[in-house]
Parts: structure tokens; sequence; C-alpha cells
């Protein structure tokens, strides 16, 4: 099961009403690469994983969750004083006809998300290559989205969810090491 | 302490509480700055199994953090559901601030 905790991972600070850079946000929210697809992809591949990674997959897809409420909370807090004409003019006038000022699973184009930007392929080596490959597509969106803010504010978290892209990366190289050895050694054996 | 008088004690602190101050915020990050440590401890650990001074790091800074989060919550509410945390009375989960207005 999963325990909630009542605070965000890392201080979310924003220093102006940009309705558009919420736009751009979005991607991460409910895009391909987005903290809701990293979720769902380690928490559905644990089931079929070889056990010495199943932790790992556990915590960085929980750790993912809390990622998405930084998201949220960057995009909640960007658009909560705009006004309708503020909206439209930053190109969510669609998102408001739909949603008001509620948040919506989609991606900075308004495509909704979509279970097909995931994959579990019950290969073990396939199934990790594909998350760095996600870590690494993340962190370069950051990296976007961090080029077209001057927010400092904004910034800061934006760096932080950037910076954790790259530990998690890290990590699931090392587990792909880990199963490598693992299978050396079964036939070694 | 028994439960009551914990119960007690958070609903006066609660009560002198009911403005988020400078202290809420130096409290919070206080206890967002040892998650960082844990959770980079945690998912290092989880392929370094073997490396004893980081298991020691992550077990001496889950002691620390239990201590940090008993007193932030006894100052400003509940951070878990489901009975990891103690709730004053009346029911205090509901009570704002929520992650994303502060």
């Amino acid at each position: 099961m999963w325990i909630y905790e009542k605070k965000l991972q890392y201080p979310v600070r924003v220093s102006k009403c940009d309705p558009r850079m919420a736009k751009f946000l979005i991607e991460q929210y409910g895009g391909a690469d987005g903290e809701l697809a990293a979720a769902l992809r380690y928490l559905n591949q644990r089931y079929s994983i070889p056990d010495k990674v199943i932790g790992l997959l556990t915590d960085i897809g929980t750790e993912e969750f809390a990622h998405l409420e930084m998201i949220a909370t960057m995009v909640y807090k960007l658009t909560k004083d705009a006004t309708p004409d503020q909206l439209k003019e930053a190109g969510l006038g669609a998102h408001y006809a739909d949603h008001d000022k509620a948040l919506f699973y989609h991606n900075a184009a308004g495509v909704p998300w979509t279970a097909a930007y995931i994959q579990a392929k019950g290969d073990p080596i396939a199934d990790l290559y594909e998350d760095i490959a996600a870590e690494e597509k993340a962190r370069a969106t950051y990296q976007w989205l961090i080029d077209m803010t001057d927010d400092v504010d904004l910034q800061d978290g934006l760096k932080f969810l950037r910076e954790r892209e790259i530990v998690h990366s890290l990590r699931f190289r090392e587990a792909v090491e880990i199963l490598k050895e693992e299978q050396h050694a079964k036939k070694i054996f | 302490m028994t439960i009551d008088e914990r119960r007690e004690s958070v609903n006066m602190k609660m009560k002198a509480k009911t403005v988020l101050d400078n202290e809420y915020y130096r409290r919070l990050h206080e206890l967002q700055s040892i998650d960082f440590v844990l959770v980079e401890l945690q998912l290092y650990l989880d392929t370094h199994p073997h490396d004893m001074r980081a298991l020691e790091q992550f077990n001496h800074y889950a002691q620390v953090r239990k201590g940090l989060m008993r007193d932030f919550e006894a100052s400003y509410g509940p951070l878990q559901q489901f009975g990891n945390s103690f709730s004053g009375y009346p029911w205090q989960w509901n009570d704002a601030p929520w992650p994303w207005q502060v």
C-alpha cells in the first residue's frame, strides 16, 4: 500500500502569475515523458522484474508521485490568479473551456495521457533500458522548461527535478549491471 | 505522555499556530532536507546493499527524522494518514494547508 505525506518533497515557489509557463509545464504532468508516465511505468514493471531490482522500481516509482505533486503545485500557483482572458492569451482557452483551472493529464499541446506512452516488456533489460531513456528524456524536457522561464523561484524547483532524473538514470544503469552480473553468475554456475 | 495528554498538547499548540510563520517554513525545510538525505541513501542502497557506511548513515538519519516529524506534527498537525500520525480534536487531517497551498 501507499502512505501519503502532507508535504512536498522539495519547496515549490513561483514569483509571478504565468499561465503560459503553466501550459508548457503540463508536459511533465500528463506528457509522454512526464511524471505520471514515469510513476505508472515503474510501478507496473515491478511485478515481473527480478527480485534484486523490485525495491529500486518501487522507490523511484513512488518518488515520481512526489514529483507529480510538485509539477501540479507549480501549475496551480502559476494559474490560480489568472483571469479567463489571461488564460486565453496564454493558449489555455481550450483548457479553460473544458476544465476551468482544474488540472488534467494531458501534454503541453493538450493531447490526453495514454498508456501507449509506456511499456512493460517482461524482459528486464529491455524494461530497464526504457526506464533509463525515460529519465534522460525527462531530464531534457526539464532543461527546455528551465530555458523558457526567467522566474528564478520556478527554475529552482525545476532544477531539483532535473537533478533527480539524473540520479534515477544512474540507479537504473546500476540495476542493469546488477542483472547482467546475476545472469553471468548463473551461466558459470 | 499518554495519548490524551499528547492530544491536549497538540490542540493547544495548534490554536497558537493559526498563521503560518517563518518557524513553520524553517521546520518544513528541515524535514525536507533530511528527507532528501534519506531518499538519496535509499536509492543508493537499493543498488549498493553491502555499503555498511551508507547503511549506518541511513539508520542514523531515519532515527533523527522520527524526532523531527514528531515535533513538526505536535505544532502543525498530522503529516500521514491511516494511523501513522496522531490527531488532535477535532479530526485534523482535513485542516489546511495542503502542500500546494504553502
